[in-house]
């Protein structure tokens, strides 16, 4: 007996692996459409959207009006850093932390148990490519929207603000860098909903280390030295911080280069856990919902 | 009389309700731990830098985070659950179950949800004051808790007529619900004296919304600071509130046509 192979007829497709040679173009194209679509649908919600902007302001507000007190009392600074700065430096803070909201951890909650991640598994693409792309689309409507508020602000509260070309151009870069840096750790801790319904005590746990360690509460080098030290092995810092401080401050190139480089390091990082996560994760899914 | 029994009734089936979830007390118990360690790191951060803040020494302060945090435990016990039941039922329709019923609809708009375990965070926030007390050399005078008392059910008064404008707000504009995260970006101003903040907005957190009268002022009875004529403004800001968002509720109802028909 010879062994017989199945028959392939001529005209069969090749297997079920998609096509190589499109993939980037599909790819490239399904971010395109997804950004578009946010853009389109994020601007019809724009009082919807200014009440998000509006109650976020408060906290650098607060944050700015402690700050500026004390320097105030102290003569006009803080350890070095004055009252200009300050305002300078929660007014770009306000455009960061926009930058910083991104398809949350407690939000894969909501994903699993009203079942749409049933649906978005049977898509060809990963659900996390829809977050990014997504999100990133809303930002665009974002700057936008927060361009008028950082003029409200900055009239009020008189930031003094003096960037070289180059930190505007790697202020632009980084606020993206800090989008993708977030993406990628708030949706690994999202992981976390595959076992739990009851992660918003972690996630709670998480945003406060956040907000102690990234410049969120004040700017880093008025925590207490171990706590910068502490952050300097962490991700906080570079999603928040750095970019602010790579506008406000006065980097070196080499050190506005070493930030680029962690905030790269970081998101491969976290694109790497996600990765490791997802694979357990997943395996652990069953569809709820319908 | 009816409202106290309504509200009773509704308390009692809404807590045994909670009692069911006791894990959420264990989550719950932790949430309030970050809460508590982020305002005392807050704390010892600003008096890391300086001794006093525009004259509100760290204890003082200390109060005026617990009166916060003890106040905040209050609006998501009670005032917000109920207001964004509001919100949420006039786009779905379902606000006609409860104003079919033959009890005053703004009552039972009022007194349906409670959050229970969110009392956790009043307990912390009184203890808080209560270290915040003990720091202060004075004695506290019989006066002064009387005041504080006072002005804190004020408070709570006029921080519910502040949010039953937003949820009759639903009635015109379906979408409200980032009012929630406006309002808890906005009442964290209170962890702070409003002292220190500029004029307008100042201004804002006193009587666009009013954290001021919900925190400073009782925060201000605790520490000898309260003036009585600041007492009676606030008394009779809050019967104006009271009265003017009665009527404003009971205009937007008239101005709903039920959704769910």
């Amino acid at each position: 007996m010879t062994s017989v192979a199945a028959p392939v007829p001529a005209d069969a497709p090749q297997g079920l692996e998609l096509p190589e040679a499109g993939r980037l173009r599909s790819t490239v194209d399904f971010y395109l459409t997804t950004m578009r679509l946010a853009v389109q649908e994020q601007f019809q919600y724009r009082t919807a959207n200014y009440f998000y902007m509006f109650g976020m302001v408060a906290e650098p507000v607060i944050y700015l009006v402690v700050w500026t007190t004390i320097a105030e009392q102290q003569g006009g600074s803080v350890q070095g850093l004055t009252v200009g700065y300050f305002a300078a430096y929660y007014i770009v803070w306000t455009l960061v932390r926009n930058m910083n909201i991104v398809f949350g951890a407690p939000f894969w909650e909501h994903r699993i148990r009203e079942g749409e991640l049933s649906g978005a598994l049977l898509r060809p693409l990963h659900p996390l490519h829809f977050d990014v792309a997504f999100f990133a689309g809303w930002k665009v409507v974002v700057i936008v929207l927060w361009i008028p508020l950082a003029i409200g602000l900055s009239l009020v509260f008189d930031p003094v603000l003096d960037p070289r070309p180059l930190e505007i151009a790697v202020f632009f870069v980084a606020i993206w860098g800090a989008y993708l840096l977030r993406t990628m750790f708030q949706s690994t801790l999202g992981m976390l909903c595959f076992w739990t319904t009851r992660g918003a005590a972690i996630f709670d746990l998480w945003m406060t280390l956040e907000l102690l360690l990234s410049g969120r509460l004040v700017p880093l080098p008025l925590m207490p030295d171990w706590v910068v030290t502490v952050s300097w092995f962490l991700p906080f810092q570079w999603a928040f911080f750095f970019p602010i401080e790579a506008l406000v401050g006065d980097f070196t190139d080499a050190e506005l280069a070493r930030g680029l480089a962690f905030q790269l390091l970081w998101i491969l990082i976290g694109l790497a856990l996600f990765k490791l996560a997802w694979r357990f994760a997943i395996r652990r899914f069953s569809s709820v919902g319908n | 009389m009816g409202t106290v029994r309504v509200f009773w009734l509704f308390f009692r089936v809404g807590v045994m309700n909670e009692l069911q979830y006791r894990m959420n007390f264990v989550v719950q118990l932790l949430q309030s731990a970050i809460t508590l360690g982020v305002a005392l790191a807050v704390l010892a951060l600003v008096y890391s830098h300086t001794d006093d803040l525009n004259g509100w020494s760290q204890s003082e302060l200390l109060c005026v985070f617990g009166i916060q945090i003890l106040m905040g435990g209050v609006i998501k016990a009670y005032i917000q659950p109920n207001m964004t039941r509001v919100i949420g039922e006039v786009r779905d329709g379902k606000l006609d179950y409860a104003l079919t019923k033959p009890e005053d609809a703004q009552v039972l708009a009022s007194v349906r949800e409670v959050r229970i375990w969110q009392v956790v965070d009043v307990i912390s926030g009184a203890v808080v004051l209560g270290f915040g007390l003990s720091g202060i050399v004075a004695d506290l005078a019989l006066l002064d808790a009387a005041a504080f008392a006072v002005a804190l059910v004020l408070g709570a008064v006029m921080i519910y007529c502040f949010w039953l404008v937003i949820a009759t707000g639903a009635f015109w504009i379906v979408n409200m619900w980032h009012a929630i995260e406006l309002f808890d970006g906005v009442y964290l101003t209170g962890r702070f004296p409003v002292g220190i903040y500029p004029g307008w907005l100042r201004y804002s957190v006193t009587f666009l919304v009013p954290i001021a009268f919900a925190v400073t002022v009782p925060a201000e009875a605790v520490t000898s600071r309260l003036e009585w004529q600041t007492l009676v403004i606030a008394a009779l800001f809050a019967t104006v509130l009271f009265v003017g968002t009665r009527w404003f509720w009971r205009f937007g109802l008239k101005r709903y046509s039920g959704a769910s028909a």
